[in-house]
This record gives structure tokens, C-alpha cells and sequence, in this order.
């Protein structure tokens, strides 16, 4: 026994001395200046006119910068690339002056035709770009995209001189300006782009670090596939001065638990998002560091208009009144979410005119109007969910209350994500969980979805009014009565529509006291050259 | 017994090609595609991504071509994430896992060796009731439980590990620890049980008559008998632990393939959920292989069989 006391000392002192040694080298310091993003999911790719994600955005709003930008605190568009612009009469042709001192990160100039060269390069349909879509607004662009004309000179864009851009549009486009800063309008590096090959070939070697040429504020310095992301100061930007960072790590983190423990214990200064549990120990607890805003979101659920007993108007509208939304956003949703009673989420300049209320009398009534009286005789109804915690408690909330107000009994029923999309996609479905989050600042975005047989209606909900109403919009030069036919497009989208709108979304997220600069706005859009390290 | 290892290796190549032949066609059939996202893609931009990946061109022929890409070791490039080919993220990704299993087996094996050895040398005392109780426990808690607990006691609290990652040495014992618990309680188990048997054996008595030092009977004669069941045991444990990564890599964000398979297959990924599926049956058939090699070296009556 004598012998196993001594082994097991010695071991127990090694084990003690090889802990200490990496307990000391454990690398936990953060680089000095350095911003630690917890960036939600991997990136697909660094090449914006192929990806199509958030995570994607972040990191490519560092690398890149369009014509314009827009100011956090306002949303107005202000100068990046560009350093002023004009707008002709009938507001169908710009015509952008761009910076002289505008540098790629390799030193050469960042002209008109790098625009022009970006922009057709996300039009070419062998790219198979998923958000060519909006560029949609430049003169025959759409027919470019879908290949009804292969000539690119006859696509709304002009490189007048090296600093000279003009743009013509296939419609007045009032939110054109503000669409620069999504990564589709982005300008690339043609001689990068083709020294790994083809303008139109996705995913070659060009976005590697070393080889990336980027014209934003930092320029990439690695890449380690499900661990970080670097960037650096771009010294070449023209704005490089005001740049206070010295660099940022995108971390990505999907797990919300993970996250929310990296940043607890200071390895991340700000977060993708936080586990919905833990809101309310923060808001107790560390309310400093707790941030919740209104995000350009909406929550809803889709009704399959194709199929029993949501192919009669007067059921889609009773379903949708026997939704108590501020119980729900009072007792189950734990992140400020507000309750909609529209679709267009409320914040930029848009008010709607028509608004879906909780009302169980008028609810019970078209029930019984439909043939159902109380809930009599009604085809059975399924609520369709992608799986997931919090779609499941939201789903059962509202089960409860058509069981409680309508006498109906809703079944769940939930499918992994894929599955999920497949079965909308073919209407194979009663009720579906759905959300929207704009992709610009404007209602169109959302309104223009359920427009007869678009991809993303899937409903199968169809209206020639609202067609009209989406068309004039899209054509209407004068502000006030565009803003007047979107808001009498979604009316008809919300009396019987095929949608029950729930709430609209927030941002949640934690940050660290140390950074400063961040200003919150709807779109979540973060500005990354503000931004600054000061003080713990 | 190069002849047995040839004659084994030789049946990795039907059974591989079953593999991918069924991983192939059964993705497909899943229902969902890999372009089908919140925003759907209009028909034009789908049109030119199947042509983009050749999914324009009849099923047997993406197989053959599928099929001759893996002889050439190009199993194509990955549809959810295209700046990496399969074969590039597989190559960064199979060492992560390959290292974080390896971490887990030899802390399994050093915990679950030592802890089995001494509750075998004292049966039914403190320690050795103590020993399996732990051991019970280990097994018991599964690694999405016990992750976050270590990550809270020993990042969290007492600040000594970081919380996730996989950058330094340090970074790499939580994980490695939460993945190799459950398998250290199986071995302790395991080798109590056989140690007890082997030493209860006349060879162990000839050993002690022949006045060998304890330390000798027990290590040399005892232990190589005893953890027979263990070696065994080893094969498909070090293919569970090099495979089964996925809820630790996802906890502690590490950078494997666990994390990246089980992705891809959410995702419709199918090249890179076939590509997975051919690493990690190599994998597997590897290991097992390893495992029965060892057992005939430490057991002489299995090699003349």
C-alpha cells in the first residue's frame, strides 16, 4: 500500500504543477483596443454578393463601405463613398460625386467603375445572388437578373467619369440613398475578383485573408472557420482618422449560453443577442449592461388561405381578434417585445391606418357567420412551428386562447427548420409561425411579400386590389400619397388577410460599460468606426 | 496478422461505398433543400445555384460524378458555406475533434485506470464505495448538464479556466473533461470489475508465491488481464469520443466537426453531411480495427484464433 500512497502523490504533484503552468499561460488577455463581437452564427462567406446574412452584415459593414452610409441616431442617408449626389426632377436619375481620396486597402483608387463592376457582377444570374432582388430598382435591372436581356450597358448605371456616377431608376425609389449600407450595393475589387477567378464565380479564393481587397474602415486579417474573425484598421480608408478602434474579433458564438457566458466572464464586449431566461436576471441584476430596443421585426403567423377553414375570410379575421396580444406581450414575452396590431412595425415615419384589435364578440360572431358557431363543425386547425423553445411557448399561449375564446382546439406541431421551410413553401400547412425583418428602412419591404404568387408570400393569399395598391406605391413620385397606398395595402392585408400579426421584435443584447459610441437604432445597424474602448 | 489487418482493410472499401451510396440518395430524400432560407430565393437565382452545384444534372449523374470526386478525394464544395470546399473544412476541422477526443480518452482513461485499481484492491471499503458512487454519477449526468456546471465553477467563479474557446492549453481542459467523464465512470467500473476477477486467478497467486512486490503482481500480472474488457472497450469508446463531440463543442465553442456535422445536417448541406458521414465511418472502422489488434497482442489465446 505504501507503494500506491507515494504513486498517488506523485501524480496528484504533477498534475498540481502542469494546472499552474497553464492556468499562467492561459491566453485570456483580450489585445489592447481590440473589439470582441459575439457574432451569432459562422459566416457562409465574406463575399457580399453571395451571402445573405446578419452575421455576414456586421462583419462586412467593417470591410466595405457603399456610396452612402446612414447616420445611426437619424437613419438619414450621409456621405461615405460618395461625398454628394443629385437627384434630377421626375427623382429617377442620380447622379454621385465621388470622393477623390477614396482608397481600396491595397492603395488604388476606388472609382465609379467599381461601383458599376460590383453592381453587375451581384446582377449576372450565374452568381445566383439571393439579395440581387434590391437592386431591382435600377432600370431594367430585373431583366438583366433573370436573363430576358444580356446587354449590361443597358442597366441603369453609367460610370460618367472615374468620380462620376449616374444611376437611373426603373421607378421613383424614395429609400434609395439608405440602401447603400447593405452589403448587395457594396463595391468590389475587379482585379482581386479575377485573379481568383471568374467575375461570376462563387467561391473562389478571393476573400481569404491576404487576398481580400476591402475599401471599408478595417481590412481582414484572419480567418478561422468557427472561431474568429480579425480585422484591423484599413490605414488606406478615407476616413481612417476617426477610426478609434484599433481592430475587432467577430467570435462566432450560436450558442446563446455560451455567449452570454463568455461575455460574463470579459471576453466579449458586446453580444449577438441573450438567452431569454436570463433577461430578467439582468435587468435586476446588471441593468447597466442590458440593452433592449426596438428591432425592424415582425412576428407572425401565416394562414394557408388554399386550404379549409381558413380559406373563408371571416374565420382568418376571427382567429386574428381572439389574439390577446398584450397578455402575450405581458406574460410570456420577456424581452419589451410590443404587441402588433399591424404588420409594418412602427419607427420609421409610417403610421397605419387600420389596426387588428382583441375583440372575442366579434370574433365568436364571424365564427358563427362562417357556419361554426361556437367552433361547431370547424375543420381541424394545426399551429406549424420551426422547433424551438420559445416559438413553442408562444404557440401554446395562443392555443390556449382560441381554445378559450373561439372553443377551438389548435393542435402543434413542429418540424426542424428545413422541414419547416418545405412545408410553407408548398402551403402544406393550417397555421405557420413566420416573422419579417426589414432588410431597408421602408414599409415596402414588407408589404411587397404578399403580393400575388411571390416566393415569399406562401399563403397563397392573392388580391388584385392589393396588387394595384403595391404597383401605384412603387410608382408614386409624391411621398405623402405613397405613404397613403402602402397604408391602404396593408388595411386589405390585415381585414381577413392571411396573416396574424403577434409583436414586433427586439434587439437584446449586452454590453460592456467600456464601450462607447453605440448608438441603438431599429435597424440595428452598428456603425462600427464610432465605436470606442474607454475606462474598467 | 499483417494478412488479418490486410484482409480488414480490404473490407473498408465495400462498406464505405454503402455508406456514401445510402448518405448520398437518403439527404436527398430529406425533405428541404439547401437554398430553401426565411427569404426564398426567386426561381431564377434558384435555377442558376442547382446548375451552380450540378443539382440541374439526373441523380445518377451527380452520383457518379459524386463517386469519382471521392476517389480523387474531392468531395466538392459546400452549399451552405462556399468560401471552404468540404474536404478544406473537414481537414480544419477532424484535427479539433481529433485533439479534444484525444484530451477526453486519456483523461477517461487515467481517472477511470486509477479510480478502478484502487476500489479493486480494496473491494467494498470507503474508497471503493466512494469511487463507483462517483463513477455511478459520471455517467449519469449527461454533457449538457455538466458542461455549463464546470464552466461555472471553474471559469465563472473561480476564474481559473476560460469559458470557452479553443485557442491555448487552457482552453482545452473543461471540454476535455466534460467529454471524457462519462467514459472515465465506464472504465473505472470496468476495470474494477476485471482487476477483481484477475486477481482472485491462480497465475496472481503463482505471482504472489513467487514473492513478487505487491506493486509488480498487481501492475504486471493483474492489471494486463484485468483490463482486457477496457481494451476492448477502447475501440468504439475512442470513436464515440472522437465523434460524439458535438454538444461539448457547442457548449465550450470549439472549432470540431461534431458541431460542424450536425450543422450541415440541419442545414441540407449535402456534400458536407456526406463528406462527415465518410470521414467518421473511415473513422470508426479504423479504430475498431486498432482495438482488435491490441486485444490479440495483450491476449495470446485470441491471436492463434
Amino acid at each position: 500500500m505504501h507503494f500506491f500512497r507515494k504513486t498517488m502523490w506523485r501524480i496528484c504533484s504533477v498534475v498540481l504543477c502542469v494546472g499552474s503552468v497553464i492556468a499562467c499561460s492561459s491566453g485570456r488577455q483580450i489585445p489592447d483596443n481590440v473589439l470582441q463581437v459575439g457574432n451569432g452564427a459562422e459566416v457562409q462567406e465574406l463575399d457580399p454578393h453571395v451571402v445573405s446574412g446578419v452575421s455576414e452584415h456586421r462583419i462586412l459593414s467593417a470591410l466595405f463601405e457603399g456610396l452612402t452610409d446612414y447616420a445611426p441616431e437619424t437613419l438619414e442617408p450621409v456621405p461615405a463613398v460618395a461625398k454628394s449626389w443629385d437627384l434630377s426632377p421626375d427623382q429617377l436619375t442620380y447622379t454621385f460625386h465621388l470622393r477623390e481620396d477614396a482608397e481600396w486597402s491595397n492603395g488604388d483608387p476606388v472609382t465609379a467603375h467599381d461601383f458599376a463592376y460590383g453592381w453587375h457582377r451581384i446582377l449576372s444570374p450565374a452568381m445566383g445572388s439571393e439579395y440581387a432582388y434590391l437592386l431591382y430598382c435600377l432600370q431594367n435591372a430585373r431583366a438583366y437578373h433573370e436573363g430576358d436581356i444580356t446587354d449590361f450597358d443597358k442597366v441603369g448605371v453609367r460610370v460618367l467619369d472615374d468620380h462620376t456616377l449616374e444611376v437611373v431608376l426603373e421607378h421613383p425609389t424614395p429609400y434609395f440613398l439608405t440602401m447603400h449600407n447593405h452589403y448587395a450595393w457594396f463595391p468590389v475589387h475587379q482585379a482581386t475578383i479575377e485573379a481568383h477567378g471568374a467575375m461570376d464565380t462563387r467561391g473562389t479564393r478571393w476573400t481569404r485573408p491576404g487576398n481580400l481587397v476591402g475599401n471599408g474602415p478595417f481590412v481582414l486579417t484572419a480567418w478561422r472557420p468557427n472561431e474568429v474573425i480579425s480585422v484591423r484598421r484599413n490605414p488606406h480608408y478615407w476616413d481612417a482618422e476617426a477610426v478609434r478602434l484599433e481592430g475587432i474579433d467577430f467570435h462566432p458564438i450560436d450558442n446563446h449560453q455560451t455567449e452570454e457566458r463568455s461575455f460574463r466572464s470579459g471576453l466579449l464586449h458586446i453580444t449577438s443577442t441573450i438567452p431569454l431566461h436570463r433577461v430578467d436576471v439582468y435587468r435586476q441584476e446588471r441593468p447597466e449592461v442590458l440593452n433592449l430596443q426596438p428591432y425592424y421585426g415582425t412576428y407572425f403567423y401565416r394562414l394557408n388561405v388554399t386550404r379549409p377553414p381558413f380559406d373563408d375570410q371571416r374565420v382568418r379575421k376571427a382567429f386574428a381578434l381572439a389574439v390577446n396580444r398584450q397578455e402575450l406581450a405581458d406574460h410570456v414575452l420577456t424581452g419589451d417585445e410590443q404587441a402588433a396590431t399591424h404588420f409594418v412595425p412602427p419607427g420609421v415615419g409610417y403610421e397605419p391606418i387600420h389596426r387588428v384589435t382583441f375583440d372575442v364578440e366579434k370574433a365568436r360572431a364571424l365564427l358563427a357567420e362562417a357556419g361554426y358557431p361556437d367552433g361547431d363543425g370547424l375543420p381541424r386547425v394545426e399551429i406549424l412551428y420551426n422547433t424551438s423553445e420559445a416559438h413553442r411557448t408562444i404557440a401554446e399561449a395562443i392555443q390556449h386562447m382560441w381554445r378559450e375564446y373561439l372553443n377551438v382546439d389548435a393542435r402543434l406541431f413542429n418540424q426542424d427548420w428545413k422541414v419547416y421551410l418545405s412545408s410553407m413553401n408548398n402551403l402544406d400547412y393550417h397555421v405557420a409561425r413566420s416573422g419579417w425583418i426589414g432588410d431597408i428602412a421602408d414599409p415596402i419591404n414588407f408589404l411587397e411579400c404578399f403580393q400575388t404568387g411571390l416566393g415569399n408570400n406562401r399563403t397563397g393569399w392573392s388580391s388584385p386590389e392589393f396588387d394595384a395598391l403595391i404597383e401605384a406605391a412603387y410608382n408614386e413620385r409624391d411621398a405623402d400619397k405613397r405613404l397613403q397606398y402602402m397604408q391602404q395595402a396593408e388595411a386589405l392585408l390585415l381585414d381577413g388577410g392571411p396573416i396574424i400579426p403577434i409583436y414586433f421584435y427586439t434587439w437584446i443584447f449586452l454590453k460592456a460599460p467600456e464601450l462607447h459610441g453605440l448608438t441603438p437604432n431599429i435597424l440595428g445597424y452598428i456603425r462600427w468606426k464610432d465605436l470606442y474602448l474607454e475606462g474598467e | 496478422m499483417a494478412l488479418f489487418v490486410l484482409k480488414r482493410f480490404a473490407e473498408f472499401v465495400p462498406v464505405l461505398f454503402m455508406i456514401i451510396t445510402i448518405t448520398f440518395f437518403l439527404v436527398r430524400l430529406a425533405p428541404g433543400g439547401p437554398f430553401d432560407a426565411e427569404r426564398r430565393v426567386s426561381p431564377e437565382v434558384l435555377r442558376n445555384l442547382e446548375a451552380h452545384y450540378r443539382m440541374d444534372q439526373p441523380l445518377y449523374r451527380q452520383y457518379l460524378e459524386y463517386l469519382s470526386g471521392v476517389v480523387r478525394f474531392d468531395l466538392g464544395p459546400s452549399f451552405q458555406k462556399p468560401a471552404h470546399t468540404v474536404r478544406e473544412w473537414i481537414l480544419l476541422r477532424l484535427p479539433v475533434s481529433l485533439e479534444l477526443g484525444a484530451y477526453a480518452l486519456l483523461f477517461a482513461l487515467l481517472v477511470g485506470l486509477g479510480a478502478g485499481i484502487l476500489a479493486a484492491l480494496r473491494p467494498n471499503s470507503l474508497l471503493d464505495h466512494s469511487a463507483m458512487t462517483t463513477a455511478m454519477i459520471g455517467i449519469c449526468i449527461p454533457a449538457f448538464v455538466l458542461g455549463p456546471l464546470l464552466a461555472l465553477i471553474f471559469a465563472l467563479w473561480l476564474d481559473w479556466l476560460p469559458v470557452a474557446g479553443w485557442a491555448t492549453p487552457a482552453h482545452k481542459i473543461l471540454p476535455a473533461i466534460t467529454l471524457g467523464a462519462g467514459y472515465a465512470a465506464y472504465i473505472a467500473r470496468m476495470t474494477r470489475g476485471g482487476m477483481l476477477e484477475a486477481l482472485s486467478q491462480d497465475f496472481v497467486r503463482t505471482a504472489r508465491a513467487k514473492g513478487l512486490r505487491e506493486a509488480q503482481v498487481v501492475l504486471r500480472h493483474g492489471l494486463r488481464a484485468g483490463i482486457q474488457p477496457v481494451v476492448a472497450f477502447l475501440g468504439p469508446a475512442t470513436a464515440g469520443l472522437m465523434t460524439g463531440s458535438f454538444v461539448v463543442e457547442t457548449i465550450f465553442q470549439v472549432p470540431g466537426l461534431g458541431r460542424e456535422f450536425v450543422e450541415s445536417a440541419f442545414n441540407r448541406d449535402y456534400t458536407m453531411i456526406t463528406g462527415a458521414v465518410l470521414v467518421y465511418a473511415v473513422l470508426v472502422m479504423t479504430l475498431n480495427l486498432a482495438s482488435d489488434i491490441m486485444l490479440g497482442w495483450l491476449d495470446p489465446t485470441i491471436r492463434t484464433r
